[in-house]
């Protein structure tokens, strides 16, 4: 193997320095990769190459001309030049042509400050034109309310119709006209579709498309960066969270290739604009006439702490309870529970919008066996119940890579939902289980049942289940495929009949020799599981003596003292207007950033708690990896971060283990508990038995939650709200 | 409800037989010339929607292709498109006194249409009929050797010739 290894390397040249590299790499490439600058505009790491800006033109030995280091392919004895007299002289020439028509407005530009063309041309340009001539101007478009548009300034790099094309995996904007008159844009007005259609502001190079909400508020150098982790969705997308003076100005992607890439999705990007709408910012209690007043946080504290220990000397801990939201960090939901518990109270729960629960710790958590990278290796992916486009959009990405190198993908889902990617099976059905009964039968009787024990439940069973050519193509296609996975989404999980799909999906991944990858919504379910949020385990799977009560329980049969933890309860729990009502009609505690409808009405105690950047935490993403992040603002008014909060819950109720001094500490115990190892969790082998029934084979599945109404900050993002209009037309649920 | 024949279908239909079946856009040059054929010779979006969903390609792929190339209307044209060619072996022959005729008698500027709509007159880059020049194209046929100084009475033949045809 060894000389095949050496046959594997190229001797190159760069500016006369011998590098060795591995073939088929193009120059642009390697010189990054050894710190060569050459100057680009249209080539980007994670796009095509278009070699149509000719910024990066190097001199070769032997080549009559200047050759893009973009498009020229490494060869054996290849001599580069980036800074001879020719190369130099040609990016000179270049820069020149492209500033022919750039407006010279960098002082009102956005760009200013983190603008390539700015740096390249301060680096390679000359320092006056020559050009007489009118330059051009170009109209601008109208891409929505997320990107603003500045089309004069356009150097035609096409990095946001690559990017549409290949990343969005919608062609909307392209190259209409030519020569002089090309402009770039989609010819006919709409607002971009994508849900990544920020990402092409962060592709500009130059300052022709701008953050819209972010237009001609700072500048690049006022900026401080936070690094952070996106809240919506359990991808766990790095971000830098960007502040001026205490205020958070824009969020932009950090780039991690093993996670989000280079990309974000435009709820991870622009919700923040909806973190300080509606804010509760000082503790507050209800009087004796009925209404809210300020208080201080003593006074606040001390009201919860009598009401409860009144509720629980009376009726006993199990009188108590809490819901928390799916994306609390890993610290909430451990103090959270842990509050809880030592109130002598089991109920607890994140899981706001699951209707069946009856699986409890039988079922494992919700999470991907697989790594997102690993996604893209796949040849065979079956989904399960779940818009993952607009769930997780940036694992998405990843099926759709892996589609682009000839994955079979197919679907079980309502007939609304449609995704970016090919799809060759697709079942458009409203219920889940018989279909998924079906593929599981199809498996069963071609004799991979093993020792599963499904024959009763499937064959033999009171039901006859139908097995369609579909359910067929599926099996096919998930026993041909060498690397196969299924995947089971938040409509799946939010089903009537959940443990039975949880059971059946399972059986079709163990007959298919498939991997099982679960997500739901929230930015950390997972965490919530291992913090021990939910109703049957506490902390690192210990069990507990007595089951608690789950979420819909709390509603249908509210407790007499309940805690809502950072939960938009009229919107982000299952149930209508009246259910909700009835969970006000006990003693409520909301620690909650914003003032919702039960917090206004029913609450009793409204404790502010800190939003979006303002506290430090971790979250464990679908894949098991826990990500910490820091507080990029102070918290708004008097609000505290949720770990503070409850640990001054814990010690004032005179509770067991709550002298904790900083979030890390938090953090320490809980990983001590959960046995995590370098920050991954791993794969956690569930022990599954064949259910003896199919459940409410009749269960219609539930609807999609549409892409910005997941949680509270996005609903309150006045553009993404704006956008969400504009695309639908202005009718909601489409 | 489609606004393309089912004539124009069947030959877009004989266009895509001609490439590899997953390369269908290839035929997207042909197809927009017999759309455009077809609606008195100029496109509109819902025509190059419907040749995109026809070859299965996004529908600004088809918007950049059409915006290309100038033979390609996007909007609408007179009955008779007479093209001009102004390059450089026609120029040299005078296409200059072509075009000063051709705006008196039709009372239009180049890239304009006639009040009427007979006719719309268009500057092009070279026909390839050099040996003729000064010339003119309208529809499929070359109009040839019109250089006002020399047949003084060839366009006015050729606008009675166009205008008896309507």
């Amino acid at each position: 193997m060894e000389s095949s290894a050496e046959q594997n390397i190229v001797n190159i040249e760069i500016n006369d320095i011998s590098l060795q590299v591995e073939p088929g790499q193009m120059l642009i490439e390697v010189a990054d990769a050894n710190g060569v600058a050459i100057p680009r505009f249209c080539y980007h790491k994670k796009l095509s190459t278009s070699a149509n800006c000719r910024m990066c033109l190097v001199e070769v030995e032997k080549a009559p001309k200047m050759l893009p280091a973009c498009a020229t392919q490494v060869m054996n004895g290849m001599k580069v030049w980036t800074k001879s007299p020719k190369a130099i002289a040609a990016q000179k020439s270049v820069m020149e042509f492209l500033l022919i028509n750039h407006p010279l407005d960098c002082p009102v530009c956005d760009q200013g400050g983190e603008c390539d063309l700015q740096d390249i041309a301060m680096g390679y340009g000359g320092d006056q034109t020559r050009y007489q001539e009118r330059r051009r101007i170009v109209k601008d478009k109208d891409y929505g309310a997320l990107v603003s548009t500045e089309m004069s300034r356009c150097i035609h790099c096409t990095r946001c119709v690559r990017f549409g094309e290949e990343v969005g995996g919608i062609a909307e904007i392209g190259g209409t006209g030519r020569g002089d008159h090309m402009e770039i844009g989609t010819y006919v007005q709409k607002s971009l579709s994508s849900e990544l259609s920020g990402n092409i502001i962060d592709l500009c190079p130059v300052g022709a498309l701008l953050s819209k909400p972010f237009l001609y508020s700072a500048r690049a150098w006022e900026l401080q960066s936070y690094l952070s982790i996106a809240p919506h969705d359990a991808v766990g997308s790095n971000i830098k969270i960007q502040t001026r003076n205490g205020k958070i100005m824009r969020v932009v992607p950090a780039d991690n290739e093993e996670v989000n890439e280079s990309w974000i999705s435009d709820r991870d990007r622009f919700s923040y604009l909806g973190a300080n709408e509606s804010r509760v910012t000082s503790p507050m209690v209800r009087n004796s006439s009925g209404n809210l007043v300020e208080t201080n946080w003593q006074a606040a504290l001390d009201t919860v702490i009598k009401s409860f220990t009144e509720i629980i000397a009376t009726d006993g801990g199990s009188a108590v309870g809490a819901i928390a939201s799916p994306s609390s960090s890993v610290e909430e939901f451990y103090l959270l529970q842990k509050f809880m518990r030592g109130l002598g109270s089991n109920n607890i729960d994140f899981r706001l919008q699951q209707q069946d629960f009856s699986a409890g710790a039988e079922q494992s958590a919700p999470k991907l066996e697989l790594s997102l990278q690993e996604i893209e290796t796949q040849n065979s992916i079956f989904i399960i119940g779940s818009d993952i486009q607009r769930e997780q959009p940036l694992l998405s990405h990843r099926v759709r890579k892996a589609t682009l190198a000839g994955a079979v993908v197919s679907t079980i889902n309502p007939k609304t939902i449609e995704f970016n990617f090919a799809i060759s099976t697709s079942v458009k059905t409203d219920k889940l289980t018989p279909a998924l009964a079906g593929v599981a039968k199809e498996l069963l009787s071609r004799g991979l049942g093993g020792d599963l024990n499904l024959e009763q439940l499937l064959t033999d069973g009171a039901v006859n289940i139908a097995v369609e050519a579909e359910h067929k193509e599926i099996a096919d296609s998930l026993v041909n495929g060498e690397n196969s996975m299924v995947l089971l989404g938040a409509l799946a999980y939010r089903d009537q009949n959940q443990s039975r799909i949880y059971s059946l999906a399972t059986a079709i991944s163990k007959m298919s020799n498939s991997s099982l990858n679960i997500v739901t919504e929230g930015a950390n379910a997972l965490g919530g599981v291992l913090a021990g949020a939910v109703p049957y385990h506490s902390a690192g799977k210990v069990e507990v003596s007595e089951c608690g009560v789950d979420v819909a329980e709390m509603i249908s049969n509210p407790p007499k003292g309940v805690v809502l933890f950072g939960v938009e309860a009229d919107k982000d729990l299952a149930g209508d207007d009246s259910a909700i009502d009835s969970l006000g009609s006990g003693f409520v505690v909301a620690i909650t950033p914003f003032m919702d409808r039960l917090t206004y009405e029913h609450a009793d105690v409204v404790l502010p708690l800190a939003g979006f950047g303002e506290s430090s935490g971790t979250f464990v993403n679908a894949e098991g990896r826990w990500q910490s992040f820091s507080g990029a603002v102070k918290p708004l008014g008097e609000a505290r971060p949720g770990w503070k909060i409850l640990r001054v819950l814990g010690s004032s109720a005179e509770l067991q283990g709550f002298e904790l001094d900083s979030s890390e500490q938090v953090l320490n115990e809980v990983k001590a508990l959960c046995d995590v190892t370098a920050d991954k969790s791993e794969p956690e082998i569930s022990n599954w038995s064949a259910p003896t029934d199919l459940g409410n084979i009749e269960a219609e599945m539930v609807k999609p939650i549409p892409l910005y109404e997941v949680d509270a900050v996005v609903r309150r993002s006045a553009p993404l709200q704006e956008q969400a209009k504009k695309l639908t037309g202005g009718v909601d649920d489409v | 409800m489609s606004m393309i024949s089912d004539s124009a279908r069947s030959d877009i239909e004989n266009w895509v037989d001609k490439y590899p079946a997953e390369e269908k856009q290839s035929a997207v040059m042909a197809a927009l010339r017999i759309v455009q054929d077809e609606n008195s010779g100029s496109l509109t979006t819902e025509l190059m929607n419907e040749v995109a969903t026809l070859l299965e390609m996004p529908e600004i792929a088809v918007y950049e292709v059409a915006t290309f190339y100038s033979m390609y209307e996007l909007k609408l044209v007179g009955r008779h498109k007479i093209c001009v060619c102004t390059n450089i072996s026609c120029m040299l022959n005078n296409s200059k006194a072509v075009v000063d005729k051709l705006e008196d008698k039709l009372g239009v500027k180049l890239g304009e249409t006639t009040a009427d709509g007979e006719f719309t007159l268009k500057e092009v880059e070279c026909l390839g009929a050099c040996v003729n020049a000064p010339v003119v194209q309208v529809g499929e046929n070359y109009y040839e050797h019109l250089n006002p100084a020399i047949n003084p009475d060839k366009i006015d033949q050729l606008l009675a010739e166009l205008r008896g045809e309507s």
